[in-house]
C-alpha cells in the first residue's frame, strides 16, 4: 500500500542532486554548440551576450577591452567594498581610526583596501578610455545615440563614487579634497556675489547644504557621502550599466562596418515598411533565437562570420577578469593607499589637491570656481551628449578615425588642444591675469573672461572652423572631442605635476620651498 | 452638423486617465521637492556660530591676534575691534598669514592685511564677522553673520 510511494521517495531522493541541478540549467549538458547557445539564450546572467558574436567584435583592437575591464572593476570594487563595509565606522569620530585598522590590524584589510582603491583608480581610466574608444570608432552613432547618453550617465556616476570614497577615510587629503569640491558645488554663489542678489537667491548655497548637511564638511556630510557611495550611486551603476548592456545588443551588437545598422530591437522593422520575414537571411545573429519559432533554433547554422558566444566571448571575458584582477592586486601589493593625518579643518593641507581626475578641473577651478568648476564642466558634458544628435552623419561606425581625414584632423586637433591649453597655463603663471594687471575690476569680468572660458572658446571655435572646411559633423565632432581630451590632459598634467603649495608653479615637486 | 460631431482636443473616454496621470505626475513631483527639502537641514549640527572673544580689554588697540581654533583674526583699533574670517571665500580653504596679508593653500589667493583681494581666483575680500557685547561684556563674534569690512566694533 504504502510501499511504493515511499521507494518513490527514496528514489527521488538519491535523485536529487540530477534532478536540483536540471532544474537549474535548462538545458543538456553544455558541449554543444546548439546546447551552449541555449544556455547563454536563457540564462539570466549570460543573456546579456548574443547567442552568436562577430568575429570581428572579439578583435582586441575592435573595442581594446575597455568596457569588459570597466565592468571587471566594477566587480571588484563592489567585493572589496563590501567587505570594507564590515569594518568601517561613518562617524567623525570613529572613521579615521576605523580605516586605520583596516589598513594594520585587520587579517588582508591592508589588501583589500589598497585593490579598493587602486580598481577605483583604474575604473576612472578605462571609463574614460572606453568612452574615447566608443568616440573614436563612431560607435555613438545611430541606433546607438541613446547608449552613448547612458554612456555618460555611467561616466558620471562613475566619478561621483570615486569623490563620495574619496571623503570616508577622513584625514586631511579627504576632508579639503571635499571641502573644495562642495564649495565649487556651491559656487553659483560667486556668480550670485557678482551681481548682488545673494541674500535673496542662493542656489549655491542651497546645493552645498544639501549635499553636506551642513554649512561645512562634518559629521552629515561623512554620513551623507557614505549612503551616497554604498547604496544610493551604486545602485544607479548597476541600473544604467544593465541597460547599458541590453541597449548593447538591441541595437544590433557592437558598431562594425559591415553591419546593416538601419534598425535595431528584436524583430523590429522600421517604421512604416513591413517587417522583415523569418526566414530572410539575418543581418543581427541576436535575433535568431527568436525569428525562429517554430522551429529549432538554427544554432548550429553560422551566419557569416559569427561564432559562438560560448565559448569565444566567455572565454575572453573572463580572461580580461582576470588579467584585470590580478592588475589590480600587484598594484595593491606594491602601493598602499594613502592614508594622511586625521582631519583638521583648521589647517588645510599645502598644497590641498583633489583626486587626480579633478585636477584639471581644479586648475580651471583656480581661475574661477563658478566657470571652472560648474559651467565648463557642465557645457563639456552637455557638448558630449549632444554629440550622436548633432552628428548624424551616415558612414561606416566601427572604423577608428573614420579613415584618414579623420586621422588627420585628429592630429591636428590635438596638435592645438595642446598647444592652447598650454598657453592658458602659461599667461597667468608668467604675466598674471586681470585682477594682477587691474586691482579692482569687477568680478562678473573675472568670471567671464578667464583662461579656461576663453580655452573652451577657442575649442570651440575650432570645431567649427573645422566643420566649414570639411563640411561633416564627424569631423567637428572628431575635433571638439580631441581638443577637450587633449585640453583634460594637459591640465590634469599641470595640476597634479606642476603645482606645489599656494597653487604656485613648480617645475618639479623637487624645488617646492620646505618649510 | 452639431457641435457634438466635432472630435474634441481631449476624446472624452481619456479625460479620466489622462487627469490621472496628470495628479500622479503632480504628487510626484511634490514629493520629489519634499525629498530634496528634507536634506537641507533647519538646525545646523555645528556648535554655537556665536562665541565668545574673551574681555574687551584683552585686546587693547594695536592688538592683531590669531585664533586658529575658530579660524578668524582679530584687530584691535583705536577706532574699535573688528574679526575678519580666516575661509578663503574662494572654496573655503583656510587662509594662513603671510608677508603681506593673507596665503590661501589651495588656489593661491592672497589677501592684504584687512582681507582685500590681491590676487588669485577669490571672488571677494575675507568676511568680517559681526562683533557684539555680551552682558558680561566680553567680546562675542557670531561667524555666521557677515558686516561690511571697515566695520569697528567700539565697546
Amino acid at each position: 500500500m504504502g510501499q511504493p510511494e515511499q521507494t518513490t521517495y527514496w528514489q527521488n531522493l538519491k535523485r536529487l542532486p540530477w534532478t536540483l541541478w536540471e532544474s537549474l540549467v535548462r538545458h543538456s549538458r553544455p558541449d554543444t554548440d546548439r546546447a551552449r547557445s541555449q544556455t547563454v539564450f536563457s540564462n539570466l546572467f549570460l543573456h546579456l551576450h548574443p547567442t552568436r558574436t562577430h568575429i570581428r567584435s572579439l578583435r582586441f583592437s575592435a573595442t581594446m577591452a575597455l568596457g569588459v575591464i570597466t565592468v571587471s572593476l566594477f566587480a571588484i570594487l563592489v567585493v572589496t567594498g563590501v567587505l570594507l563595509m564590515f569594518y568601517y565606522k561613518p562617524s567623525v569620530e570613529t572613521a579615521y581610526n576605523s580605516v586605520k585598522d583596516i589598513h594594520y590590524v585587520v587579517p588582508l584589510g591592508r589588501i583589500m583596501r589598497n585593490v579598493h582603491r587602486w580598481a577605483a583608480h583604474l575604473m576612472v581610466v578605462a571609463v574614460l578610455l572606453h568612452m574615447a574608444r566608443v568616440f573614436y570608432s563612431g560607435s555613438y552613432k545611430r541606433p546607438r545615440e541613446f547608449n552613448w547618453l547612458l554612456g555618460i550617465g555611467l561616466l558620471v556616476t562613475t566619478l561621483g563614487l570615486s569623490f563620495t570614497g574619496y571623503l570616508l577615510p577622513w584625514d586631511q587629503l579627504a576632508f579639503w579634497a571635499v571641502t573644495i569640491g562642495a564649495n565649487i558645488a556651491g559656487s553659483a554663489r560667486e556668480l550670485t556675489d557678482a551681481i548682488g542678489i545673494t541674500q535673496s537667491m542662493d542656489p549655491g548655497g542651497f546645493t552645498r547644504e544639501v549635499l553636506l548637511g551642513s554649512k561645512g564638511v562634518g559629521g552629515e556630510a561623512l554620513i551623507r557621502f557614505y549612503a551616497l557611495h554604498v547604496m544610493v550611486l551604486p545602485i544607479m551603476l548597476t541600473l544604467l550599466l544593465g541597460v547599458h548592456f541590453w541597449r548593447i545588443r538591441k541595437d544590433g551588437g557592437l558598431a562594425r562596418p559591415d553591419a546593416d545598422v538601419t534598425h535595431a530591437g528584436k524583430g523590429a522593422a522600421p517604421k512604416g515598411t513591413p517587417a522583415t520575414k523569418p526566414d530572410a537571411a539575418p543581418t543581427k545573429t541576436y535575433g535568431l533565437m527568436c525569428v525562429v519559432r517554430d522551429k529549432q533554433p538554427a544554432t548550429n547554422l553560422d551566419p557569416a562570420d559569427t561564432v559562438p558566444s560560448w565559448p569565444y566571448l566567455l572565454r575572453a571575458e573572463v580572461l580580461i577578469f582576470v588579467a584585470t584582477l590580478v592588475l589590480c592586486i600587484v598594484l595593491g601589493l606594491l602601493f598602499d593607499a594613502p592614508l594622511t593625518e586625521a582631519a583638521n579643518p583648521a589647517i588645510p593641507e599645502n598644497p590641498a589637491k583633489a583626486p587626480w581626475y579633478f585636477l584639471g578641473l581644479q586648475e580651471l577651478v583656480s581661475y574661477s570656481a563658478f566657470m571652472g568648476g560648474m559651467v565648463i564642466p557642465g557645457v563639456a558634458l552637455l557638448g558630449l551628449a549632444l554629440i550622436p544628435y548633432l552628428d548624424r552623419e551616415k558612414e561606416p561606425a566601427g572604423v577608428y578615425f573614420s579613415g584618414s581625414t579623420g586621422k588627420r584632423i585628429a592630429g591636428y586637433s590635438l596638435a592645438f588642444g595642446v598647444l592652447l591649453a598650454v598657453i592658458a597655463v602659461a599667461i597667468p603663471v608668467k604675466y598674471g591675469w586681470l585682477r594682477n594687471w587691474m586691482p579692482d575690476i569687477n568680478q562678473l569680468w573675472i568670471i567671464l573672461l578667464n583662461p579656461g572660458t576663453l580655452l573652451t572658446l577657442a575649442y570651440m571655435a575650432w570645431s567649427l572652423v573645422v566643420l566649414r572646411t570639411t563640411r561633416s559633423t564627424r569631423m567637428a565632432a572628431i575635433a571638439i572631442f580631441t581638443c577637450f581630451l587633449a585640453g583634460f590632459i594637459v591640465l590634469t598634467y599641470v595640476g597634479s605635476e606642476l603645482r606645489g603649495p599656494n597653487w604656485d608653479f613648480f617645475w618639479s615637486k623637487s624645488s617646492w620651498p620646505t618649510h | 452638423m452639431s457641435e457634438r460631431l466635432k472630435p474634441d482636443p481631449v476624446p472624452r473616454r481619456d479625460f479620466l486617465g489622462i487627469a490621472g496621470l496628470g495628479t500622479l505626475a503632480l504628487a510626484g513631483v511634490g514629493a520629489l521637492a519634499g525629498m530634496v527639502r528634507l536634506l537641507k537641514p533647519y538646525v545646523y549640527p555645528e556648535p554655537m556660530f556665536k562665541f565668545r572673544l574673551g574681555r574687551s580689554d584683552e585686546y587693547p588697540p594695536g592688538t592683531v591676534r590669531l585664533v586658529p581654533e575658530r579660524s578668524i583674526y582679530v584687530i584691535s583699533e583705536p577706532r574699535g575691534v573688528a574679526v575678519i574670517s580666516l575661509v578663503c571665500t574662494h572654496l573655503g580653504c583656510i587662509v594662513a598669514p603671510g608677508d603681506r596679508g593673507f596665503d590661501c593653500p589651495c588656489h593661491g589667493s592672497r589677501f592684504d592685511h584687512k582681507g582685500k583681494v590681491l590676487r588669485g581666483p577669490a571672488p571677494r575680500a575675507l568676511l568680517w564677522l559681526e562683533v557684539t557685547q555680551a552682558a558680561d561684556g566680553s567680546l562675542m563674534v557670531d561667524a555666521n553673520r557677515e558686516v561690511k569690512p571697515n566695520t569697528w566694533y567700539r565697546g
